[in-house]
């Protein structure tokens, strides 16, 4: 069977927009299959956020070189909003406290305003509550909840776990996950891990961005990138994150040098 | 310092002088007349506000003062529905100031007594007759308010509401406006006998100029709502002037919504008169251009145990000013005191709009919690691009910050309805002015 590719990245390259000097990202490749599970590990700073940040639209960085392509279609010139009904999705590695927006406001009005983005109709009212209610317990994520303001006063694990339901709700193609495990006890990490491998399916291609092994004990990637100083250095299976669970990053970063 | 005391004072009086020219006295008689001619005695000794005064350092009051208004344009049917709508009320209606019977529902319901000021003195309201004007006149000290007291001496139209039961029903005050220059004075006299309770609602674009005084007595045990949403005419100018009184365990709250007008000065003096009394007042205020509001409040705790809260959250763009003066006075017995006070405004697209704020605590209790807050933001773009990131065009993006950020406010209308209800208006609002 001939495989889809979901997100292709060619040699990306990205500097902040205030200051060019800084060139974070020179010259990434990498490309995501339809039903493929991506990792990508590296030391801090690396710029895997920054990455993860450009795929989604953030202000401040400036694309140099190089294109990105969601299902064969240019994202690059696209707003944030685009880029997410044409089915991109970022949990991000720290989710934004939004005091004054109800958790489930939020949660709705994103869901039909992509429906509304891709000529869809609305979710009825039963409809969404259903959805969120049994995907929230799934994660468990207790209704009170649901009721608070978005990330307001929620603990490191449940902002996390509220990045899952979101994604769970948005139903993305493309899901990027940044270091969803960090600041997570065992259990939370494995709640997040049952919701994203609930979501793997044959039509949606991750990519889980990581600074440890562990995350990927429980989401088994098929295969694994290195980055380091904005390049992905080295490419392997999921033995790759054993090797650097292991001996560190040096030994790979030395080798690549 | 004397000197410049007596040449402020003359320039007041030359403005009262030349405003009092184009007006008489309303016909009344009796009781009515007395208390209007006091107002006027009250009046002539202070003067009218100029900018030189203190009090008007940031909001100019030429255009409330002027004898003579501009006319300004009617906006005509909001396409929201008029606010308030959907909610079971008694409506009473007034017309550029003027009370109209044929459109307002009978004036008669349990637990309250309602009468038209116009028609006060030919009535012998033993309670009015003690009460209109009373808290206006104990109300200029420490600070002047002429225009509450020119109200006071020439508002020709305006209801007096006497509360004897628990009355879940609001009285709403609806204004509607048909002449394009309607100069208008309406005062208001709400007294709430211990243990009453009762709700007023106000809508309206009542008048190109208009003035309102609303003196409010919530007697021990008491609770007094109020939600207000203001005329939104681009070109009018208003102000207002509530006084009140809150008696032993009393509770005030009162909600202002105002969005557009050229000119609006909202004044509240509010004195916690009884132990365990409780005043909440908010407000929020969002406009473009040549958008001035004004929210200028005056809290004194006289009493212990008392609570107060005063949250005023102003949303301006486009060269928009927003003006907050708020004070807390602790007077000696009042200890236990819990006073809190935040004013917030958001700037929209860049920085042309300005927000002053003058925050002021005078405390003379020792066993006291006071706090007060006052900040001057933009929208966060780090919530912007959360919000974008799942799927939120940025104007609706937008526009749902900006509800949180008033969110404060609104969440101080006890009534979840009427909290609705200006949710929705609010909304609507934002929806016709993005971009
Ligand atoms: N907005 C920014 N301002 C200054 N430096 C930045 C900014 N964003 C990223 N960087 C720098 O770019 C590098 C990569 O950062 P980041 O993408 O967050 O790395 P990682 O997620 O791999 O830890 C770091 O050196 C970081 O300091
Ligand atoms: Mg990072």
């Amino acid at each position: 069977m001939e495989e889809t590719e979901m997100l292709e990245i060619k040699n990306l390259h990205a500097q902040l927009e205030e200051d060019p000097d800084v060139k974070i990202l020179n010259g990434v490749n990498l490309t995501v299959e339809a039903g493929k599970v991506h990792a990508i590990m590296g030391p801090n700073g690396s710029g895997k956020s920054t990455l993860a940040y450009v795929l989604s639209g953030r202000e401040g960085y400036e694309v140099t070189e190089g294109s990105v392509s969601l299902l064969g279609e240019d994202i690059l010139e696209m707003e944030p909003e685009e880029r997410a009904a044409a089915g991109m999705f970022l949990a991000f590695q720290y989710p934004v406290e939004i005091p004054g927006v109800g958790n489930m406001t939020f949660l709705r009005t994103a869901v039909n305003a992509q429906r509304k983005a891709r000529g869809q109709e609305e979710m009825s009212s039963t409809e969404f509550l259903k959805a969120v209610r049994d995907k929230a317990k799934t994660l468990k994520i207790e209704p009170e909840m649901l009721k608070r303001p978005v990330n307001t006063g929620f603990s490191g694990g449940e902002k996390k776990r509220n990045e899952i339901l979101q994604m769970a709700m948005l139903e993305p193609k493309m899901c990027i996950l940044d270091e969803t495990d960090s600041g997570l006890d065992v259990d939370a990490m494995k709640l997040v891990a049952d919701g994203v491998n609930a979501l793997r399916d044959a039509n949606r291609g991750f990519l889980v961005i990581t600074h440890y092994q562990r995350l990927l004990n429980h989401i088994v990637p098929d295969v694994v990138h290195i980055m380091s100083q904005g390049r992905i250095v080295k490419t392997g299976g999921a033995e790759l994150a054993l090797e650097v669970e292991e001996n560190g990053y040096a030994d790979i970063l030395a080798e690549a040098k | 310092m004397a000197l410049r005391r007596e040449v402020l004072l003359k320039a007041r009086q030359e403005a009262a002088s030349a405003r009092l020219d184009a007006l008489t006295l309303p016909a009344g008689g009796g009781w009515i007349t007395r208390a209007r001619e006091d107002a006027l005695t009250r009046l002539r000794a202070m003067g009218l506000p100029t900018r030189r005064d203190e009090y008007w350092k940031f909001t100019d009051p030429a255009a409330l003062v002027a004898p003579a208004t501009d006319s300004a344009e009617l906006l005509g049917e909001d396409p929201d529905g008029t606010v308030f709508d959907t909610i079971d009320r008694l409506k009473i209606v007034f017309v550029d100031g003027e009370f109209d019977a044929d459109a307002s529902d009978d004036l008669a319901a349990e637990g309250l007594e309602i009468t038209r000021l116009a028609e006060a003195a030919r009535h012998d309201l033993h309670w009015a007759r003690d009460a209109y004007g009373l808290l206006e006149a104990e109300g200029q000290a420490p600070v002047e308010r002429p225009l509450a007291a020119l109200n006071t001496a020439f508002a020709t139209d305006g209801v007096l509401i006497r509360a004897t039961g628990k009355v879940s029903r609001p009285v709403a005050l609806h204004y509607l406006r048909k002449d394009g220059n309607a100069d208008a004075m309406v005062h208001h006299c709400i007294k709430l006998e211990p243990g009453s309770e009762m709700t007023l609602l106000e809508s309206g674009a009542a008048a190109a100029r208009f003035s309102q005084v609303l003196e409010v007595d919530v007697g021990d045990g008491a609770r007094f709502n109020h939600v207000r949403t203001q005329g939104r005419d681009h070109e009018r100018v208003s102000n207002s002037n509530l006084f009140a009184r809150v008696g032993e365990g009393g509770v005030l709250k009162s909600f202002t919504l105002s969005a557009n007008g050229a000119l609006t000065r909202n004044e509240a003096f509010i004195t916690l008169n009884g132990r365990d009394g409780v005043a909440h007042i908010a407000g929020a205020a969002l406009g473009d251009g040549a958008f001035h509001h004004d929210d200028t409040v005056f809290i004194t705790h006289a009493a212990p145990a008392c609570e107060s809260r005063q949250v005023y959250k102003k949303v301006l763009r486009g060269g928009a000013t927003g003006v907050f003066q708020g004070k807390i006075l602790v007077k000696q017995p009042a200890q236990l005191t819990d006073g809190y006070q935040i004013s917030q405004a958001l700037l929209l697209g860049g920085d042309d709009s300005q927000f002053l704020a003058k925050p002021e605590l005078e405390i003379y209790a020792d066993d006291v919690k006071c706090s007060h807050g006052s900040t001057t933001g933009e929208i966060d773009p780090e919530q912007l691009f959360y919000l974008r990131s799942r799927g939120m065009p940025e104007e609706e993006a937008s526009a749902l910050l900006v509800l949180a950020f008033v969110a404060e406010a609104i969440e101080e209308i006890e009534n979840p309805d009427l909290a609705e209800d200006v949710r929705t208006h609010l909304a609507g609002w934002l929806d016709r002015h993005r971009g």
